[in-house]
Order: C-alpha cells, then structure tokens, then sequence
C-alpha cells in the first residue's frame, strides 16, 4: 500500500505555471513532485503528468503548437497510451489539442483580449478519475487567466464529446446556470475542460492550481487534485494498475 | 590609431554633435576630455551617456536633497540597478519605478511591453526573482479616438508582456485627462525577493575577467532610444518608431531563469541589464564603478544584422540582454547554464587595467573613452536649471468654493463621479493582466487599497501601491508631492502594512522651461518633506522630462511607488465593508475642500483652486493610529478618501462588499458645511474603517488618545443601498452599473488610430 501519488510537472521554455502547480501538489496536497525539464525523455515512472500554464515556447506560432513537438512530449504521448494520467492545464489544454491527445481547439477569445479572473464551472460528471470527490452538478470557484481559452470542435465534434461524456466542466454562474454571461472566453457549449474517451487525459483552462491554499481564498480546485489522488491512491489499493 | 575613421561613418564636428543632442559646451568638454575629436562611435556614447535619460544631468542636483537613508537599505538611490531594502530573514526587497512615456506615445504596444521587460531586468539583474509588477497610466480625453488606441494598446502590452513572463501584475492606477492627449505617461513598477547573501551588483571585476553577453542578438532597434526620450514629442516623432524597441517576454523568461541561476551558483562578478543605452552604458558604469576599464570586441556581439557599425551596436536597445563579468574560471559553466535554456552567451572582451572603455571592431580601435567621464556622479554634466513660479498658478488659485452652485440631486451627482473614467472601476484594464501567477497575491487589484503579496517561505507579505493625483500637484507641487508620498503610504497602512520605502517616477516636461523646473524642484520638495516625516526613504526611481507635445506639457506627475510589509498575515485588511451592523467610524477632519477635486472639475471642466491641504504630523498620527488599531485586530475594513470625497469612498466599500450590503451613514449635517463639501470634497488623512459595533468606545478611546479625530458616521446594512443623511439614497446596483461601465465602454469601442 502506498500513501503518496507521484506527479511530473513538465516545464517547458515559457512555462510560468510550472512553480504553482508543484507546490499545489507538494505542499499543499502533500504528494510527490518533481520537475521534467522538456529535453528529457525520461518521465520518471510517474503516476500523474502535469502540462502546466504558461506560454511554451512564447505561444509565438500558435498556443501548444511548437510544445508538441518537444523530446518529452513524444514520451508524455507513449504515457497517456498507455493509459497514464496527464492533466493539461491551460497552456497545457492547448498542448494536449495540438498534440491530438484531446480533441478540438482553443481559439482567441471572443472579446480578443486575456482575461484573469474567477470563473464558476459545473462539474457536469462525477464518475471520473478527476472529479470522483465532487457532487454531481457541484458548481467550483476557479479562476482562469488566458488570451487563448475559446474552446473550438464543430458540430459532430461537440455530439461526439457529448454522447460520450467528455465535458467534465462547463463555465456557469454562482448559482450553476450555464449562461452566456458566465463564458470568459467564448467556448463552444461553454466548455472549461474536457476528458479523452478513455478518461485518463484531460485538459482545463480554468487553474486549479491557483485555488488550492486557504491563504489565497479560493480551495475548490482541490477537488480536482484531490479525486485524482483518492481514485489512484485507491486503485492502487485495490491492486489494479492505473495502466490497466 | 584612434581618430581614423572609415568612411562610412560622418566626420564629427559641432554641427553633427548638435544632431545627436549635445550642446556646444557639452561637445566642447568633450574635447577637453579626450584631447582631440572625438569619432562618431566616441560622440554617440557621450550623446547618450549625457543625454538626460541616463544622466539625469538636469534633475541630480534636485534628487539630492531627497532623503535617502534609513534603516534597511541595503543600496542607496542610484548605486544599483533598483533599490533594495532589508526585511528580515536573511531576505531583501528590489524595487523601481520607471517610465516609458515616449516610446508608448508612438507605438503603444511594443513601448508598454518593453517598459515592464526593462523594469523587470532591473530587478532580476540583481539576483531578485520578481514576484509583482505594478503600473501607472495617464491617458488623455478617452472621447478622443487616438487615446482610445493608446490606452487599449498600452493595456494589452503591459499585459502580454506580464503575462507570458510570468509575473502577478498586482496594482497600478489609470487616470484620464486633457493634458496627457499627445503624450501618455507609462510607468512600470517591479518588486522582486533576493536572499542578502546572492545580490548581484553591477560591477566589473578584476582586470582579465571575461565579459560576456546574454539573451537576445543585437540589432538596429531602438538606436538613440535614450536620446529620444529626452525630447519633446512633436510631428516629427512618428518618423521614431525605430526609436521603439520590440520586446520578446519568452526569452526574458528564459533570461530570468539562466541569470538567477548563474548568479545563485556564483559564477557571476557583475552583471547589469542593458536597457537605455545597451551596451554603452552597461560597460561603462559596470567599469567605473568597479575603478576599472574593459576592451570590447565588437565582432563578437551576436548581431541580427552583419553590417552594424560599431555605433550602432554600441547604441543598440535590443531588449533581453545583459551585459555579465564572470568569475574567473567560470566561464564555462555559465556558458553551460545560457545554453540550457537556448540562449545566446558570447565572451566580447575582458576587464582592464586603467580606466578606459576600448571598442574594436575588426581590428580596429572605434573608440577609447574614460568611463568615469561618461557616468552619473562622474564626468556626467550637472547643471542648476532656473526655475521660476508660473503664470498659472495666480491664474488657477483665483477660485471660490461659494460660486460653485450647490446641487440639488447630490444622488444624481454621485452616479455621474462614479461613471467617470478617472474614478470608475479599471476592471476591463486589471482583468487583462494575470494578478494571480505565482499564487502569491493575497488581495489584488481592487480588493484593498494596496495590493498585499506574501513572501515564500515566511509569515511575511508585502503591501504595494502607485499613486500620485497630478492635478493637486498642478495646483500645488510642493503639497502635490507631500500628498502623493502620503496617500501611498496611507493606503499601504489600510491593507494592514508599515510603509518601509519609496521609488519614485518623476513625469515631467521641459527642464529648460524655468516654469517646468519650478514644478519639479517644488514637487520633489514636497516628496522629500513627506518621506522625512512618514520616514520613508527613496531608495531610486527614474526622472522622465520632455514630457511634452505641441499642446503643451502634461500636469507634473511625480508617481510614487511605495512598498510596506505587513508583519503577519492575519493584519492583511480589505477596503470593502464585511458584516451587517459594522459601525463605519470617520478618521480625520473634514473641512469641505473643492480645489482641484473630481468634483470640482466635474462642476466647471477643469482643475481649480489650491491642492488640498496636508498636515504630515497629523498623517503620521493618523497612519500609526491605524496601524495599532488593525494590528490590534479591532478593524474589519478601512478604505482610504481620495478622488470623489467621502461619497466616492463609502461608494466603493459598499460596491466592493458582498451582494446586498449596503450603508446608512449620519451625523455629517453637525459639520455646519455645504452638503456636497461634505459629501465630494477630497480633504487629505481621512480614512473609513469598519468596526465590530462592540469596540466601536476602544477605537474612539485610542484615536482621541493619540489625537486622531474619529466619528461614527453609521453602519453597514444589508439593504443594498447607500443612504446618506438625507442627502443621497441610491441602490448599490445602480451604482455598480455606472462604475463598472465607465472604463469597459473605451474597451468596447474601437479605437483605431486616428
């Protein structure tokens, strides 16, 4: 029985995040972090991957567009094939569409300009690895800040990530309405992050990293690392692989 | 031998000296210092190196009478690249203010963005990480589609440039007026964390040390950048774009990691950015202060274009480099550590014995100057400018609060304040900066009156604000100083923080108009009279003159950039109301005073009257006063009165609160004024603070003690209205949507350059 996850934090030239989400899990959630510089092909064998926020590589082509093609990344991809978890935040949502381990695409946002502030989503499953310690419906403060956060799929794509339960979070307001008023950045179906089919991949743009210390005065992201950490801790438990 | 010069380059006399700036008398000392003509490469060092920019050769003998000791500091204002002061476990502030008017008047993204790149280098050039970046704007009539463009512009380059680098833009302040039309002010402020054993100066070290530089390649951008700036704006500017540097945040991030890093493993002797002036003036003061001098190898310097002569490299304001002297037999490792993160690091000549600056370019001397010479507190001309009261003042101080005609519906008047650009909330402009990266800001932008960031690893945090309201000092320099240094103090102290230092950003216009100059020797007059008595010392800042376009100079605007620490977290205090039945107790006096107020200007389109007046041992008492009774743990909120008077403040608390929280406030008919004196006048050392309706008698017993004036004025209330006296009764919705529409709609429409 093992009492601590063991998470990569990836940094890339331009990550800014990468700090923020390595205290969020080694301090204040109390797990095992450790920092992949992104010329390293070696993982670290670890049971968690995070794609932090940032601006890899300067977002100069086009967000994630030039991090996909980083040395770690072609290991991250092998990682999430193989049914390892990665959790791509913002910069590293963008990453993980531009690297097709997600579909879909973040575009600029509606009002063209970046946007810092909290946003309420909508846990719209509980069933999942990285919801599982939230209630079905359960509305979470979590802030965003991006210039890049209008989530993108046409029409077959949105039925595709609807039939299959691929929305996870969707922005609404205080009270959990899904209404224009509360979408930051324009996404399509007021999408905030979604899950792969196989629910080991997924990507936000809202940070929940930023809503883990009391001290800050916001805590509902630890719903999020939290569900991560009960699901695999207890996997682990149960003696299944998290690759299985 | 020296004074060979190919052909390209122009033969130098005193009609080309002209041409980049220099004076007869200054190219005179010129000769008189080398002994010869110089070359043009030599006459373009000393043409920036003396322009006002970098030699503050109009304002130094001024900036000296500022206070400038105290305890903690761990630099002097001037010796380093920013200031630094000591806060206690084994941990050090950097801290600078600095503008970047002219380059944002003509291209407002690049000149916004590569204003906070350069403020942020200051800091990591000493070894700090910067950990908050703070602004102040000044735009001009936002019904102009020019200013629109600029503001919108300025914004989204300040942000952009934060953002990708990673730094919490936590604070700053946007004002609007006529004034600024043709030449908006864009003053970056960045604070970052050093341990006192890893400062980095920026020295050279001893002869034979390698000189190397880092970052980005060198090209023709911003050639005379510094010489630029120390002009007045006019038609003609826009032919200065190339003037303009372009910004790369992404590789000042990457900057920021291999500097610290070689820095932290003491590899680094010296090292200092290279902003205004590039290469020119980070060899020659890393030299002069380090009594020594340095040979350069031009052909070294990674360039963007091959046929750069040795003027334009040594001229050059490519941004994201710096300029480094390694410890001897260390080079390699810093090689190793730039690399690592893809950066460029080229070895381009070595510390010398004796005191001259020698630039070679293929083999050739293209310049040999004593650096000593060419430096602040050098060779650098010093020059007493007259100055002289201008007309205006008469002019503007002929004013009578009684003709003002006292409204009927001071409602109706609030609402207005509270729609107008200058008060209304900057959330369409804060929004678009990340306040949150490196989840260190415990209270952002419009949460309290300063923004309060905790330092890693302690219990500490840091409270910081900009401010200076230029119309009190347009009206008054000298008390427009002293007011600017104590409302950045006092509103340090409401976020729960001891006022520890000040940076300083003196906007100005021409020094050699005696009017200007007397502006600005009266408002530093003033700062420094503020900064004795808050005991509060200038740790540095930046001068910004020529702050001018065709329609004349902007109000002198001396931006005060002042830090605070906050002991222990449990202090850190908000500006909005908390709970129902909160009594809101008054501190200050209230004396009804009009000029120059929001108000006022509102009333008659401009600013009249004579500044508010400040009393700084009163503010002292009040700030101490504050201090105790929130360390105390008797203040649910404070919030200090500014622009819109006493209605705007308590506007504001309540705007900023919960849903449904709202304010009866009484007791202002027992001061025998005019209502709207009361309710708009902008009198200075008054703050709203909230209570536990249990110690309201503590609090008044400890202010009457120290002799603050206090008075309750009423209470918080869940009516989600604002009621005060029988004076003014609106809902606070109604005022939310005047206050947050009042900014938004610039962003809304688009603004295109006209």
């Amino acid at each position: 029985m093992r009492s601590k996850i063991k998470f990569a934090v990836v940094v890339f030239p331009g990550s800014n995040c990468d700090r923020d989400a390595f205290n969020a899990v080694e301090r204040i959630m109390e797990q095992e972090a450790r920092f992949v510089w992104h010329k390293d092909t070696d993982l670290g064998d670890p049971d968690v991957v995070i794609l932090p926020g940032g601006f890899s590589y300067g977002d100069y082509l086009r967000c994630g567009a030039i991090a996909r093609f980083s040395p770690v990344m072609k290991e991250v991809v092998r990682f999430a094939n193989h049914g390892g978890v990665v959790l791509g935040i913002c910069n590293g949502f963008q990453i993980l569409t531009e690297a097709g381990l997600l579909p879909g695409a973040l575009l600029r946002n509606e009002s063209l300009r970046f946007v810092c502030m909290d946003t309420f989503v909508r846990v719209e499953r509980s069933d999942t690895i990285f919801t599982e310690s939230c209630k079905p419906g359960e509305v979470l403060k979590i802030p965003v800040a991006h210039g890049d956060g209008n989530y993108y799929t046409d029409e077959e794509g949105l039925k595709r990530l609807e039939d299959n339960g691929q929305i996870l979070f969707r922005y609404c307001s205080a009270q959990g309405k899904i209404i224009a008023e509360a979408n930051p950045n324009g996404s399509v179906a007021s999408i905030a992050g979604i899950v792969n089919t196989a629910g080991n991949v997924m990507g936000l743009m809202p940070h929940p990293e930023r809503a883990v210390d009391p001290v800050l005065g916001r805590i509902d992201g630890r719903k999020i690392f939290g569900s991560l950490i009960h699901s695999l801790v207890r996997k682990d438990n149960e003696s299944f692989s998290v690759h299985s | 031998m020296i004074g060979s010069q190919e052909l390209t380059e122009p033969v130098v006399d005193l009609r080309v000296a002209r041409e980049l700036g220099l004076t007869e008398d200054e190219y005179d000392a010129i000769l008189r210092i080398l002994g010869r003509t110089p070359t043009y490469t030599e006459l373009g060092i000393y043409s920036v190196m003396w322009s006002e920019h970098c030699s503050y050769k109009n304002s130094i003998a001024v900036l000296k009478t500022l206070p400038r000791e105290g305890k903690g500091l761990l630099a002097g204002a001037g010796e380093e690249n920013a200031g630094l002061v000591d806060i206690g476990n084994g941990l050090a502030v950097a801290f600078k203010i600095e503008s970047h008017n002219h380059p944002s008047a003509i291209e407002p993204y690049q000149g916004a963005a590569t204003g906070v790149g350069g403020i942020l280098r200051d800091i990591f050039t000493m070894g700090a990480r910067p950990i908050a970046a703070l602004n102040s704007l000044r735009f001009g009539n936002p019904k102009n589609a020019r200013v629109r463009y600029l503001l919108k512009n300025v914004v989204k380059g300040i942000g952009d440039y934060g953002n990708s680098f990673g730094v919490p833009t936590v604070a700053g302040e946007v004002y609007f007026d006529d004034c600024y039309n043709g030449n908006p002010l864009v003053n970056a402020m960045a604070v970052g964390i050093v341990k006192t054993d890893h400062i980095a100066r920026a020295v050279a070290g001893e002869p034979g040390s390698a000189v190397m530089i880092v970052g980005s390649a060198t090209g023709k951008d911003g050639i005379h950048g510094a010489t630029f700036a120390s002009v007045e704006l006019s038609g003609e500017s826009e032919a200065r774009r190339p003037a303009v540097q372009v910004g790369d945040p992404f590789t000042e991030k990457a900057l920021l990691e291999a500097t610290l890093e070689a820095i932290q493993s003491g590899h680094v002797v010296g090292i200092q950015d290279m902003g205004a002036a590039g290469l020119t003036c980070s060899s020659t003061e890393m030299s002069a202060k380090g009594r020594v001098g340095m040979r350069l190898n031009l052909d070294n310097v990674p360039l963007r274009d091959q046929k750069m002569s040795s003027y334009e490299i040594m001229l050059s304001e490519s941004q994201e480099r710096m300029l480094l002297v390694a410890r001897k037999g260390h080079e390699e490792a810093i090689n190793k550590i730039f690399r690592k993160w893809d950066l460029a690091v080229s070895m381009i000549g070595e510390v010398s014995a004796g005191s001259d600056v020698e630039v070679f370019q293929r083999e050739r001397l293209k310049a040999r100057v004593p650096a000593e010479t060419l430096v602040l507190g050098g060779g650098a001309p010093v020059y007493h400018r007259e100055a002289r009261l201008p007309g205006y003042i008469a002019e503007v101080r002929d004013f009578a609060a009684s003709d003002v005609m006292e409204p009927a519906d001071c409602s109706k008047v609030l609402l207005e304040l509270l729609g107008s650009p200058t008060i209304g909330s900057k959330r369409p402009v804060y929004e678009q900066y990340d306040s949150m990266v490196q989840t260190s800001a415990l209270l952002g932008p419009g949460e309290s009156d300063a923004a309060v960031v905790r330092i890693e690893g302690t219990t500490k945090a840091l409270a910081l604000k900009t401010d200076c309201n230029a119309a009190y000092v347009y009206l008054n320099p000298r008390r427009g100083g002293e007011i600017a240094v104590a409302e950045a103090a006092r509103n340090v102290v409401c976020s729960g923080g001891k006022p520890i230092a000040i940076t300083n950003c003196l906007n100005f216009g021409n020094p050699y108009d005696p009017e200007v100059f007397w502006q600005f020797k009266e408002a530093v007059a003033g700062i420094g009279a503020a900064c004795r008595v808050l005991e509060t010392p200038v740790t540095g800042g930046n001068v910004s003159f020529y702050n001018e376009s065709p329609e004349g100079a902007v109000f002198p605007t001396p931006v005060i950039g002042m830090l605070g620490i906050i002991d222990d977290l449990a202090h850190v205090t908000r500006s909005a109301f908390d709970k129902r039945g909160d009594a809101i107790i008054l501190l200050g006096k209230t004396a009804g005073h009009l000029g120059g107020s929001q108000y006022l200007h509102r009333q008659l389109g401009s600013y009249r009257g004579d500044a508010p007046e400040m009393d700084l041992a009163a503010e002292q008492a009040l700030q101490q006063t504050l201090l105790a009774l929130i360390r105390s743990r008797l203040v649910q909120s404070a919030h200090d009165i500014s622009e819109g008077g006493l209605a705007v403040a308590l506007a504001e608390c309540c705007m900023g609160a919960h849903k449904g929280v709202g304010a009866v406030v009484t007791g202002l008919s027992m001061w025998s004024l005019r209502k709207d004196y009361c309710l708009f006048g902008e009198d200075q050392s008054r703050v709203i603070i909230t209570v536990q309706a249990t110690d309201v008698d503590e609090v008044m017993r400890r202010c009457g003690n120290a002799g603050v004036d206090s008075q309750s004025i009423g209470s918080v209330t869940s009516s989600g209205r604002l009621v005060i006296e029988d004076w003014i009764d609106v809902s606070v919705a109604a005022m939310q949507e005047q206050y947050e529409g009042a900014v938004m709609g610039l962003f809304g429409i688009e603004g295109r350059e006209a």
